[in-house]
């Protein structure tokens, strides 16, 4: 794509194809404006295309065959480790990997931080399509993945754990799509939807917070019913609901910046200035906030060792991993974020924004698999099932990108002057302050 | 903030955790004391009687029509065998509702054999982590499942305290949990024993009332104080079960939990659950409140130099 702008080619940002005067028409616009000839081409270019194709034709046959064949094909399906890698990676960690959401949303329509607007969309997108993928994973990992919706409509468990999960996700889910739904009506030039949706935003948002606190607490809570199975580092009776809601917030919070940088790194073609001007200050802002989550998870993570008084399994080897996971997990990011915030370094934040991931993506790993049935076995997953976790992962990369390709979501679209005098004329007054901060580009035609 | 909008924010909220606050207050209520079921049945599993000679394993897979063994059922060679590098003894699965072990403890000069089967919890974790509803305990004091509306999800098989319940991972179409039902259809409701429970030649497994088994359970303890540990295992274990043991050696030399706690599993969750509520009720009035703050503070700032106020405040979370 890049070579292509040198040759004069512009990313569509606006209705209208700025050279001929005339509207894009859908089809266009999915082709970045392209021709089809010019889009594969492109498409063909691209190095990265060529390993995501690789990855398919290998993990897309095995998950059709893991569907004809049953789990015990391709995992290591066992009686005593129920989950293997699709949840303990696909749900346990990637749910709290999109608890940038409702971060976000929170500092920005609750708190009046403006400042991380050209950063919330994005981390609604990350937060949006966190969750639809840990719904993936997890209809991969279902016995009988059409019945998904009988906790819904069919059969309730209300005094389930799982059960709030399920319905919580269900409706954040829904959420999530009104949020980042505000980005499709203006691609596809539908004024009325979003005008709806930036109506509403602040009950969005507020329902995204409690429906965050309840579910991120409620996969830690799950494991509350194993108390014998997880080693007692990982397991606290009383607080595990708290650890992983706490976690979650740097998870989130880290994952924005981690996608922010490969964005930049990847696809600057399609960051607008205000995306990339605002970028840096961005990052050392959301890394100041995970370093203060960090500091409390670390604090609280301290406090249920204490509170169960497991101070002896310190001196084991899983005490050990424990401490590897709580120096390279935690303790080493607080340092680097606050050294990076000190002195405005912010690829330091960067670094800083992985490790904290991968800290998290160890803990539920730990939690859900390694430290599970410690006293028992240890579980190695099945080599297919790598493969298809990686697939999975892989369409979730392809889906990011193509909507960042085509959604404003890392730059603001162009509105047509008659457009946004009719959205400025519609607005009532009393909106204006509450719900401002969805549309940073209204305030900028303001 | 006008009122209209206010309204419309409580609107929105409320929509977007009804279905949680339907969910909520009987989750809370589910646990707490619980009288047990008074006419449940059970049976009183004494080791010093059995004999390893997995008659019972024959009969349930006779009156569950499993599929047929690899080994016969008088092929001792089994009790030999050990999985994960000699962590584990054989274990109830798809194919096996129940199976008996072996273990040589050491203060015992002979060794001891063991039947694995679902104890039959009196408050089943199986049942309260299920979020379909899966499990029933019936006043028969069975804890049966049902696969029409079982999702897979195999949350009861992470919950359950004693291992037990097994999966059909193999099932593409129908995968389904698999355990002892205490041949609930074919016997229990009808008042008969379970045909394990029949065809054992040792009567090391004695059916009846539990309240009963735990009286006869105790009165052996005490006619043969040499004989048996001073403890009924599954009396109160976990909030009691329906199926108990006796043993001469402590509890852990033949493979149990030594200490699970007399807690059932619920109990675990109550604490978590008991926040729903309030999260739901503080949450909306808080955050709304910090929006409320938020929107005065920066109404106030507009009136001074937005700009420079946004700059300053920009690395500041
Ligand atoms: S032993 Fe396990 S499967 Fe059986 S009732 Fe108890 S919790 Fe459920
Ligand atoms: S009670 Fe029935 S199902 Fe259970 S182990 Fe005995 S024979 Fe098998
Ligand atoms: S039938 Fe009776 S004696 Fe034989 S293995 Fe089973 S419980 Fe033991």
């Amino acid at each position: 794509m890049k070579s292509l702008i040198g040759w004069g080619a512009k990313p569509v940002d606006s209705h209208v194809n700025e050279k001929t005067d005339q509207q894009w028409s859908l089809f266009r616009k999915l082709m970045l404006g392209l021709t089809p000839g010019q889009y594969l081409g492109q498409a063909l270019r691209n190095p990265f295309n060529w390993i995501l194709g690789i990855i398919f034709a290998i993990g897309l046959p095995l998950i059709a065959y893991r569907f004809i064949f049953g789990l015990s094909v391709v995992t290591h399906g066992s009686n005593d480790y129920p989950w293997g890698l699709f949840l303990g990676f696909g749900l346990f960690a990637m749910v709290p990997l999109s608890a940038s959401g409702f971060m976000l949303g929170t500092a920005v329509e609750i708190f009046g931080r403006h400042d991380f607007e050209p950063i919330e969309r994005l981390a609604l997108l990350n937060g949006l399509l966190g969750y639809l993928f840990a719904v993936i994973y997890l209809l991969v990992d279902l016995g009988q993945p059409w019945r998904l919706p009988y906790p819904m409509v069919v059969s309730f468990g209300p005094a389930a754990v799982l059960f709030l999960v399920a319905w919580h996700v269900a409706t954040y889910l829904s959420v999530q799509v009104a949020e980042v739904s505000v980005s499709f009506f203006e691609w596809i030039g539908w004024l009325g939807g979003k005008r709806f949706i930036r109506r509403i935003a602040l009950g969005l948002t507020v329902s995204g917070i409690i429906l965050s606190t309840l579910h991120q607490g409620a996969l830690g809570a799950l494991f509350n019913y194993a108390p014998g199975k997880v080693h007692p580092l990982w397991y606290s009776a009383s607080f595990q609901w708290i650890h992983f809601f706490c976690s979650s917030i740097p998870a989130g919070l880290c994952m924005v910046i981690a996608v922010s940088t490969v964005v930049k790194k990847t696809m600057a073609w399609r960051c607008d200035d205000n995306f990339k001007d605002n970028l840096d200050r961005c990052t050392l802002g959301l890394a100041k906030g995970a370093s203060l989550a960090l500091i409390t998870y670390l604090a609280i993570k301290m406090i249920g060792v204490a509170h169960d008084n497991e101070w002896g399994y310190l001196a084991t080897g899983w005490g050990a991993w424990f401490l590897f996971e709580m120096v390279v997990g935690v303790i080493l990011p607080i340092i680097l974020f606050a050294y990076a915030v000190r002195h405005q370094a912010v690829n330091l934040a960067r670094v800083g924004a992985f490790v904290t991931i991968f800290g998290i993506v160890l803990n539920r790993l730990n939690t859900a698999l390694i430290a599970f049935n410690w006293q028992l076995y240890q579980e190695v997953p099945h080599i297919f099932e790598v493969i298809i976790a990686v697939t999975i992962f892989a369409i979730y990369v392809v889906v990011y990108r193509f909507i960042l390709y085509r959604l404003p979501i890392i730059f603001s679209w162009k509105e047509q002057p008659q457009e946004a005098l009719a959205a400025q004329a519609a607005r009532p007054a009393p909106i204006k302050t509450s719900t401002a901060p969805i549309g940073a580009m209204y305030r900028k035609i303001d | 903030m006008s009122g209209i909008s206010r309204r419309r924010f409580l609107a929105a909220s409320l929509a977007g955790c009804a279905a949680t606050t339907l969910a909520g207050p009987k989750k809370a209520l589910a646990a707490g004391s619980f009288e047990g079921y008074p006419d449940g049945m059970g049976v009183l599993v004494d080791l010093t009687r059995c004999i390893g000679c997995r008659s019972c394993e024959a009969a349930c897979n006779k009156e569950q029509n499993l599929p047929a063994p690899d080994r016969p059922f008088d092929d001792k060679s089994v009790f030999d065998e050990t999985f994960h590098g000699g962590k584990q003894k054989r274990r109830p699965d798809e194919n096996a509702y129940t199976v008996v072990n072996r273990y040589s403890p050491d203060d015992s000069d002979r060794p001891l054999y063991r039947k694995v089967q679902c104890n039959h919890c009196n408050e089943p974790a199986c049942l309260s982590s299920c979020f379909v509803n899966a499990y029933t305990k019936t006043k028969e004091g069975a804890v049966v499942y049902n696969s029409k509306v079982c999702v897979g999800c195999r949350n009861c098989m992470v919950a359950c305290p004693f291992n037990i319940p097994g999966y059909s991972y193999s099932s593409a179409f129908d995968p389904v949990v698999k355990k002892c039902i205490f041949c609930h259809e074919t016997r229990l409701k009808k008042g008969l024993p379970p045909a394990c429970v029949d065809v054992c030649p040792q009567e090391a497994l004695t059916f009846g009332k539990r309240k009963d088994l735990i009286k006869i359970g105790h009165q052996r303890i005490q006619t043969h104080p040499g004989r048996y540990l001073d403890h009924l295992y599954g009396e109160k274990e976990l909030g009691g079960t329906s199926w108990m043991y006796l043993s001469p050696v402590a509890f852990d030399e033949v493979g149990f939990d030594p200490n699970p706690g007399n807690e059932p599993i619920i109990n675990n969750v109550k604490d978590f659950l008991g926040t729903v509520p309030m999260v739901l009720a503080i949450w909306p009035a808080m955050f709304t409140g910090f929006h409320l703050l938020a929107k005065k503070k920066e109404h106030d700032e507009h009136n001074h130099d937005v700009e420079k106020q946004h700059d300053e405040e920009g690395g500041d979370q």
